[in-house]
């Protein structure tokens, strides 16, 4: 019936002065939550058995504060140590050479492929199938010799099984991130003369951590968390630290909860972290004209 | 320095698979000529120049930028391909301008254009920049030095991709397809750029299909086909009085090269 637009005259619809849609669901789900969300304060606040007075006594014990320390520098150990081999079996898989793009895969497949908790004990347990280890000419003379029963350490075969876990991870993270750069971003830098690492290093690198970053994040939480792992080859860890006292104290939940706030801490802080990098490598990516995000790249700027 | 041409290209071959991309490609190019490469899609009119810049490696024949080989040595009385270090240093001899601008979009328009004068040829960041300006003032963007490229249009973009292209002083400057991926109304904006380029007397190699600027500034015409060069010459020549069949169906296809007299009219 009303086909043709009326003449400007004549009363005409202005959709500025439509109502807004009622969402009742939306107000359903509001109240839903609120009541779930008061009655886990309800929980938390007047159930004596999270013992609240205990939590606050061991929270800065410095037992438990060693452990998140120990926690805190297996994971950055890691992270490094996984960054830098996953940095390199990246550039292996995205080699020409096809031997050194299969010795990459296998890796990868190896360490991504069986639980971190069962390499953590395998390597812990190294010292059986290999009793010396030694530096020297393959199949000749050696120049230097360790008794693997002393080398291997909790704290060294934590090390080794979470950077071997990690470096397989990132391997995959870096090699998708280099994957995603524009062909024509290295197509550009060689013609401007840059040499093969100046490319890598000032063109392609940079873009490619926009995509790196996100993952890597979730990873360095994942590997925090997967610290607790070590607890079982008795590395003094956090979780460790307190599974200690409360194997003392039988106070089991509240030391429990004292870890989970100290995890959540970290984890917190290294989401902020996270954020700020993703800003970071950001610059020249955000949309044009929102102003918002531009104030957001210049404080970045001055930060860097 | 009469004798010998800025860049020479002999019996180039390039293959794709089973593909012939370039089949036995020659061309000179004198210090200070503009050489407009034309063709349809496919003819190898980019892999010539992207061969040219050691993007893509030849299969046969050579390149020579002033008398020098490019990508290999002489060694043990045979060739001996070089370092990708050695040919990034003989790369950054001459310039590019990508059809898709390919500007870096971490770094400002400035730093876009200083970036390979201070980083490959060691020039002071100061001087660098203030070049870099004059050459911003002169593609009419100077108030955009401290944007980055998203934030400029696919015109603008290209107009800077070109100052920093010469921004290294190079001894030749390769245009691939330069104004193809802009909208029809920025297209002028970096022809003119170009023409300007042109009249300075820098010695250009440049792949478009703007048949128009092909005529007004080319010094010569090379028409390729099938990645073989069919027919070459001065404009004046080569788009009044094409020889092969070829070239006259190729520019009955470009209005704006050559009008084609209007049957259509008298059809309809």
């Amino acid at each position: 019936m009303t086909t043709l637009s009326a003449p400007p005259s004549e009363a005409f619809d202005d959709v500025a002065t439509a109502r807004r849609r009622a969402r009742p669901w939306r107000w359903a789900a509001g109240v839903a939550l609120a009541v779930v969300a008061a009655q886990l304060a309800w929980f938390l606040v007047n159930n004596d058995r999270f013992e609240w007075d205990v939590v606050a006594q061991y929270l800065f014990e410095p037992t438990v504060l060693s452990g998140l320390a120990t926690t805190v520098l297996l994971a950055v150990v890691a992270m490094a140590i996984g960054s830098v081999v996953g940095g390199l079996l990246a550039a292996a898989q995205l080699s020409d050479f096809a031997p050194l793009r299969w010795a990459a895969t296998l890796y990868v497949g190896v360490f991504r492929g069986i639980p971190p908790l069962v390499q953590l004990i395998f390597w812990f347990n190294l010292a059986y199938l290999l009793p010396r280890i030694s530096i020297g000419i393959p199949f000749g003379p050696e120049f230097a010799s360790w008794d693997a029963n002393a080398l291997i350490t909790p704290l060294t075969a934590a090390v080794i099984g979470l950077s071997l876990v990690e470096s397989a991870y990132l391997a995959e993270i870096i090699r998708a991130g280099l994957l995603g750069v524009d062909p024509g971003q290295r197509d550009a830098a060689r013609a401007m003369g840059f040499t093969p690492a100046q490319t890598f290093a000032r063109v392609v690198l940079p873009q490619a951590m926009r995509v790196i970053i996100p993952p890597s994040g979730s990873q360095f939480i994942s590997v925090l968390k997967g610290t607790a792992l070590v607890s079982v080859i008795a590395m003094a860890d956090l979780l460790h630290s307190v599974q200690v006292i409360y194997n003392r104290t039988y106070q089991i939940v509240p030391l429990l909860i004292v870890a989970c706030l100290w995890y959540l801490v970290v984890v917190t802080v290294l989401t902020i972290g996270q954020r700020w990098l993703e800003r970071h490598f950001s610059r020249g990516h955000t949309a044009a004209t929102t102003s918002r995000r531009r104030t957001v790249s210049t404080s970045d700027g001055a930060a860097a | 320095m009469t004798g010998q041409p800025a860049l020479r290209v002999l019996g180039v071959r390039k293959t794709f698979g089973d593909h012939a991309a370039l089949d036995d490609v020659s061309l000179d190019v004198r210090e200070g000529e503009v050489v407009v490469v034309i063709g349809p899609s496919g003819s190898g009119k980019s892999t010539l120049i992207r061969c040219v810049h050691q993007l893509e490696a030849i299969d046969a024949g050579a390149v020579y930028l002033d008398g020098e080989l490019l990508g290999y040595e002489r060694h043990r009385g045979g060739l001996r391909a070089l370092g990708e270090r050695r040919v990034a240093a003989q790369r950054s001899r001459m310039s590019m301008v990508f059809q898709q601008f390919n500007l870096i979009p971490h770094f400002t328009v400035l730093r876009n254009i200083t970036e390979a004068p201070v980083r490959v040829h060691g020039r002071a960041r100061a001087d660098a920049e203030s070049e870099a300006m004059e050459l911003l003032e002169r593609v009419g963007l100077a108030d955009r030095a401290q944007h980055y490229p998203r934030q400029l249009s696919g015109g603008q973009q290209q107009r800077v991709a070109i100052a920093r292209a010469v921004a290294t002083k190079p001894r030749i400057t390769l245009f691939d397809e330069p104004t193809s991926a802009l909208d029809p109304e920025l297209v002028e904006d970096v022809l003119g750029v170009m023409r300007g380029l042109a009249a300075d007397g820098m010695t250009m190699v440049v792949v478009t299909h703007e048949m128009a600027f092909a005529r007004e500034v080319a010094d010569r015409c090379v028409f390729m086909e099938a990645g073989r060069v069919v027919e070459s010459g001065p404009p004046s020549e080569l788009f009044t009085a094409p020889r092969s069949a070829r070239l006259r169906s190729f520019l009955a296809r470009h209005h704006n090269a050559q009008p084609v007299p209007s049957t259509v009219e008298s059809v309809s």
